[in-house]
């Protein structure tokens, strides 16, 4: 990754004024073009049905799910632990990229921020969508109540419901803080009235004072510096959730660091996917080059190998600890029912991300794209699976059975993605999708290096 | 920050922007500010700025923010509400430590705000600088030097800048 840093991400002859009007211009000044009215009118479909979903589901119950004993968790968990994983990348590059001074995350982090915090928001729907009594979630929430109860701090729910929240108003704040030297410079380049009004008012004021920029630099780093082990826990707590129970096949310490690596790796393929159309649909190839995927496939590609590693792992202490419940769940998962997901799964997320090794791939964007939509699916498989093998395979022979996801099923599944797409959509016509500020500080760099 | 007459020195590039800097800091005079872009390394020190106490704040912040929520823990599950569940101890201090880490965070990131807007005065949506013609690109490509000293007037900052060339000198406030 060294040389990524060293070497110039950004063309020599570019100004400040000229990266700025590359990514304020087509906010601002560009009418959105039919591609992208399509694009909004197709996912604020989708949106609307994500609302008959929700609604339909609020009115019906759980039972509108392939949802039965024994397999009492179905989609909505493995919606939860795709989304939220999704929604890790972006502030693991923001903070982590930042700390390791990988200066070329200017060009890719704002929209890598946007994309953790719209995952994440949805991913906070899915475990109240799947509770029984939906509008009693703040159940979760230790308060002084009249029924003289406190929440079972024991419990992984309760983690999961800390961790989540604690997560989602951090990214809101660090998304936020980054944006708003920002959103000063778009209310000093907007021509109409309400949007320089609008973004005065979201930028706070702010006017790039020396003091302003030390305390901010300050209050940003030390922001990362919190959200690294933020997005460890937070995962590792998802982990938990699994890891806590008696069930074979999750009841395995390597869960939490697993479930990390497996949020690392599915969120940075969807920042790929992003970066390739934002790149495209903005027109921003001078600021999101090819040496951007590069760097990006590589963490890609690490990511891939810690997955493999984690499967092997998982093979070998079952085989190693030498105990049949295991061993048969073991079995199943090779030979049962999912199988053939299985093999997909490993397919997805094991071989195809090899490909990464060629430098000339890494830098194919048609490659890279084509790359981290095969990762997406085979994460979801692999959260799906986790699930299916496990509770499928339950102790009690006679209580066996496969599940068979319903309409219903689908449908949240594909009008959440629809929503993703929706706020999306929005976040490009509202806000610079690039975090100008960063971008002219990395090139005032390399400039300096170039002297 | 001082609120009278404010001097603006604009310049092209941060590398002339830092040695006016310098030199007004070696001049002696007070309220010096500079209005950029981008975050410049050493800007703070060319000012003679302070440094800043944020992180000590979250840090206070956060340290307090856990221990509360490792207190409401123990207090609710060994004196308010006990349950004993599967014979573990009542202070099951291992997974007290979950909620406690995430509060900190909380904590620490909220504190971090708040020292911030205490301690630029934001959100301030006015300020007499933003009157000054051209300032708008002092957000975008464009370097402001800003002294906001009584004993210091346009012409004595345009002789201590000789050589530097700002582009201009405006006084607003």
């Amino acid at each position: 990754m060294s040389a990524t840093a060293d070497k110039p991400t950004l063309p020599p002859e570019a100004s400040y004024a000229g990266m700025i009007g590359r990514v304020a211009d087509p906010v601002l000044e560009r009418r959105p073009g039919r591609r992208w009215w399509i694009g909004f009118g197709a996912t604020l479909l989708l949106t609307l049905g994500f609302a008959v979903c929700l609604a339909w589901l609020f009115i019906e119950g759980v039972g509108i799910w392939g949802i039965n004993t024994p397999v009492v968790w179905g989609f909505a968990i493995a919606n939860f632990v795709w989304w939220l994983g999704i929604g890790h990348a972006g502030t693991l590059i923001s903070a982590l990229l930042l700390i390791t001074r990988q200066n070329w995350r200017a060009s890719i982090n704002r929209f890598a921020e946007a994309m953790t915090l719209f995952a994440a928001t949805i991913a906070g729907l899915f475990p109240i969508m799947h509770l029984g009594r939906p509008y009693r979630f703040y159940w979760l929430v230790p308060y002084p109540n009249t029924m003289e109860v406190w929440p079972q701090w024991r419990s992984a729910l309760v983690w999961d419901f800390a961790a989540i929240s604690t997560y989602i108003i951090f990214s809101i704040l660090f998304w936020y803080w980054g944006l708003i030297p920002d959103l000063a410079t778009m209310r000093d380049r907007a021509r109409g009235r309400i949007a320089r009004y609008a973004y005065g008012a979201f930028s706070l004021g702010w006017r790039g004072s020396a003091r302003h920029w030390q305390r901010h630099d300050a209050l940003y780093r030390a922001m990362a510096g919190l959200a690294v082990p933020l997005v460890v826990s937070v995962h590792s707590v998802v982990g938990m959730d699994f890891a806590a129970s008696l069930m074979p096949g999750w009841q395995e310490t390597i869960f939490p660091p697993y479930f990390v690596v497996g949020a690392m790796f599915s969120g940075f393929a969807m920042v790929v996917t992003l970066a390739v159309l934002v790149r495209r649909g903005l027109g921003l190839q001078a600021v999101i080059t090819e040496r951007h995927f590069d760097g990006m496939g590589k963490i890609v590609l690490a990511g891939s190998v810690a997955m493999g590693i984690s499967y092997l792992t998982e093979w070998f202490t079952t085989w190693y600890g030498g105990d049949r419940i295991e061993y048969e769940h073991l079995a199943y998962l090779f030979t049962g029912d999912y199988a053939p997901l299985y093999y997909v799964m490993l397919f997805c997320n094991v071989l195809v991300p090899q490909i990464l090794w060629l430098g000339r791939m890494r830098r194919n964007i048609a490659v890279a794209f084509v790359v981290s939509i095969v990762i997406n699916i085979g994460m979801w498989l692999e959260r799906i699976l986790i699930i299916w093998n496990t509770l499928s395979h339950t102790h009690l022979p006679s209580m066996r059975h496969v599940f068979y996801p319903t309409f219903w099923d689908w449908a949240t599944l594909g009008c959440s993605i629809g929503l993703f797409a929706f706020l999306f959509f929005c976040f490009v016509r509202l806000v610079p999708s690039v975090a100008m500020h960063d971008l002219n500080k990395r090139l005032h760099q390399e400039k300096e290096a170039r002297g | 920050m001082s609120e009278g007459r404010v001097l603006l020195a604009e310049f092209r590039d941060p590398e002339t922007l830092l040695d006016a800097a310098r030199r007004a800091r070696d001049a002696g005079w007070q309220g010096l500010d500079a209005h950029v872009p981008f975050a410049i390394e050493g800007l703070t020190e060319a000012l003679g700025l302070g440094p800043t106490r944020i992180r000590l704040a979250m840090l206070i912040g956060g340290v307090l923010s856990g221990a509360f929520v490792y207190w409401l823990q123990w207090y609710s599950a060994v004196l308010d509400y006990p349950v004993n569940s599967g014979g573990r101890p009542l202070n099951s201090w291992p997974v007290f430590l979950i909620p406690t880490f995430e509060a900190t965070v909380l904590g620490a990131t909220l504190t971090g705000i708040v020292a911030f807007l205490i301690s630029t005065g934001l959100p301030r949506l006015h300020h007499p600088a933003f009157a000054a013609q051209g300032f708008d690109r002092a957000s975008q490509d464009r370097f402001f030097l800003a002294v906001a000293d009584p004993e210091v007037d346009a012409v004595r900052l345009a002789a201590a800048l000789d050589g530097l060339g700002p582009l201009s000198i405006r006084e607003v406030g």
